[in-house]
């Protein structure tokens, strides 16, 4: 990609350089491969919208946890709040592990220990932020819900208070506190996205057999009072 | 709401076995009191949802006589060296603080007429529904030569703590090129992949500082949960160290001799470096005292835990006989939150919803070689009956195997935040 020189004019420090450089090299095509790991849950491009994750579009330079219309963690929120900023070395830290920024984050993701991963990945994310170098142009990359339901199915209003009681079976793995360390967090979904996924492993479209047991024997009203319960769990 | 006791213990002796009767509060109090006894994963975790779910409205008292808790879950893997032994060890802290009331000393008596259970300090608290969750005991006599006084030469480490240390030091002392033996129990007992699990670890930690050891194992079943598993990660990992004697070739027929650190096999005598004698189990002893056992275990009905011998007491975990759940710290904690939507709905005007539970057990054989067994179940009159099950596959990836484990590290911190808090 041609690197756009402006951004040494921001640079003030070596560690700056060093992180700054590292994003521009990196390579948007092997970047938009990279955020294949990240689709199931963040959306970016035109449609973009927030999904299990916000939206990533106009990332850099925006606060953390900044959306109003997305439920971060709490440790998020106060992440935000002590000013954490978007640019490229904070995104390499993150991305690398991203408790280590946000201990509590809902992000039930690893990270990724390649440098040149995270670098291609940044550099994609920058093309989908405002920047006179660079207009967005790439396609909506967010793959849609990939699994058809039935619009009566996800229109069911669940009972919470039966979710609740339905939501013993799933703590015993998946912390109500959102914490996730080898189980993924389950909390403040969009209820939509809870029971597509839902659905796909009772339907044995997604692999875990732990979840397609669980999945497979609750009916369509059970996964929609589930999902009405843990998306308004708070913290 | 005040009845005459003696003519409401009438229609509860006729409901006997069948759902929640009315309830009548133990004399002038005015809230409704539980007593659970054993602060372990199914005493902890029906506590904490009684207190967490009536928000209150009911008197919960967890009666634990140690202030930490070690799961038997992942002791094997601190014998492994994956875990230490703080690893491992809870506290009733936070129990306390969400409202539990927690007594730590042991309860030795439970009077059914006047709905009391009596504690070694000697208090008698009374209680409208009492919940036991006492885990096992060993069955006296089981293993020929064994017995408690004998648990320091020859560890049975199945309850987790001190018994896991001593196990561990035993094996970390062991000279080059000893010899392991572990006596494995007969069906039913807590944990079946257990001893397999601790085969695994030793072995992992025998590989890695006393290669030439071996390990034995005399087991009087003909086979083992997930022994198909076990015995391909034993080739792969550990050849020729696990010699594991099934019924078939006189497993079950031995004796040991505690003082001589000798083992017998079927009439072939073993001198052992370290044994590790797991014995039968039953029920913890307070189920029996309180009279709800029938042989070794506390039959239960399946749709709220209640015991089949009194309609106001509720048996969890490895001490209830329920039918096809393992006895498991997974099974125990289900089984708590249907106990404890029941008691609760029982005890005020709460929802009680239809039961549900499930079970999963993670197993590490090796360093990230995990594997997994579970099934879901649904009350039916007679038991809990098994739905649908899975079991992780022999030859799958390594990459299949690692995030098994990685799953067992979430499920582990799950499921004590589930209990503890
Ligand atoms: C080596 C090993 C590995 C295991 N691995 C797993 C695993 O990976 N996954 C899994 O799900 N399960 C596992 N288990 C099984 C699991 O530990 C038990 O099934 C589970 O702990 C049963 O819960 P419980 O509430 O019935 O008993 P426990 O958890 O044993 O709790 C009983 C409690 O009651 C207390 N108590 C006993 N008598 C009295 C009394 N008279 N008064 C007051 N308190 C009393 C005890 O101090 C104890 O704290 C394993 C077990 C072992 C031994």
């Amino acid at each position: 990609m041609a690197a756009p020189t402006r951004i040494a004019a921001f640079v003030t420090g070596l560690v700056c350089l060093a992180t700054s450089a590292l994003a521009e090299s990196g390579d948007v095509e092997a970047g938009k491969r990279v955020f294949s790991k990240c689709q199931g849950c963040h959306q970016v491009g035109e449609e973009a919208k927030h999904r299990i994750g916000p939206h990533l579009n106009g990332l850099f330079g925006r606060r953390a946890a900044s959306h109003d219309d997305f439920r971060y963690s709490k440790s998020f929120r106060r992440a935000g709040t002590g000013g954490l900023e978007w640019h490229a070395e904070t995104l390499d830290t993150f991305l690398e592990n991203p408790r280590s920024m946000a201990s509590g984050t809902r992000m039930s993701f690893r990270g990724l220990k390649d440098a040149g991963d995270r670098a291609n990945l940044i550099a994609y994310l920058r093309t989908f932020s405002d920047d006179p170098a660079n207009i967005p142009e790439a396609d909506p990359t967010a793959r849609g819900t990939d699994h058809d339901l039935e619009p009566t199915i996800l229109a069911l209003k669940g009972d919470p208070e039966y979710g609740e009681y339905l939501s013993g079976e799933c703590v015993t793995c998946h912390q109500a506190s959102g914490a996730g360390n080898g189980i993924p967090s389950i909390i403040l979904w969009p209820e939509e996205d809870f029971v597509v996924a839902m659905h796909a492993y009772k339907k044995k479209q997604r692999k875990h057999p732990v979840m397609q047991m669980v999945a497979g024997r609750l009916g369509d009203e059970e996964i929609a009072a589930l999902a009405a319960y843990f998306g308004q769990l708070n913290e | 709401m005040k009845l005459n006791r003696r003519a409401f213990l009438g229609t509860t002796a006729a409901a006997a076995g069948t759902i929640a009767a009315p309830v009548v509060l133990a004399d002038g109090h005015s809230k409704p009191r539980v007593i659970v006894v054993g602060g372990g994963a199914g005493g902890a975790t029906a506590a904490r949802y009684i207190a967490k779910d009536s928000k209150g409205e009911i008197d919960v008292t967890l009666i634990e006589p140690t202030r930490t808790y070690y799961t038997c879950f992942f002791s094997n893997l601190y014998l492994g060296g994956f875990k230490e032994v703080s690893d491992i060890g809870h506290t009733y802290g936070k129990l306390a603080a969400s409202g539990v009331n927690v007594v730590h000393d042991w309860a030795v008596g439970v009077d059914r007429d006047a709905r009391t259970v009596s504690l070694a300090g000697g208090a008698s608290l009374p209680y409208d529904k009492l919940i036991l969750s006492p885990g096992i005991d060993f069955v006296d006599g089981a293993v020929e030569g064994w017995d408690l006084s004998s648990q320091n030469a020859m560890p049975h480490a199945y309850k987790a703590g001190s018994q896991s240390e001593l196990l561990k030091a035993q094996l970390v002392a062991m000279p080059e090129g000893g010899t392991f033996v572990m006596v494995a129990p007969p069906n039913p007992f807590r944990c079946p992949p257990g001893p397999y699990e601790r085969v695994s670890m030793v072995a992992h930690f025998l590989k890695n500082n006393n290669p030439t050891a071996k390990i034995i194992v005399a087991d009087p079943k003909p086979k083992f949960s997930k022994m198909a598993l076990f015995q391909e990660g034993w080739a792969n990992h550990y050849e020729g160290m696990v010699d594991w004697i099934g019924e078939d070739f006189g497993g079950g027929n031995v004796s040991v001799d505690p003082a001589a650190m000798t083992v017998s096999i079927d009439g072939e005598e073993t001198k052992a470096d370290v044994c590790n004698v797991i014995p039968a189990m039953k029920a913890g002893r307070i189920a029996e005292l309180a009279g709800v056992t029938d042989g070794n275990w506390a039959p239960v009905n399946a749709a709220d835990m209640s015991s089949k011998a009194d309609p106001d007491i509720h048996v969890l975990g490895d001490a209830s006989q329920q039918g096809d759940m393992p006895k498991s710290g997974f099974a125990a904690n289900s089984q708590a939150k249907v106990c404890a939507n029941a008691v609760r709905g029982a005890l005020t005007e709460s929802k009680v919803f239809p039961a549900k539970f499930s079970n999963t057990c993670w197993s590490l054989i090796a360093a990230n070689d995990g594997v997994k067994v579970g099934a879901t179940y649904e009350a039916t009159p007679e038991k809990i009956a098994k739905i649908d099950g899975f079991i992780s596959q022999t030859g799958e990836t390594s990459d299949v195997r690692k995030a098994t484990y990685e799953e067992s590290e979430g499920w582990y911190t799950g499921i004590t935040t589930d209990m503890l808090g």
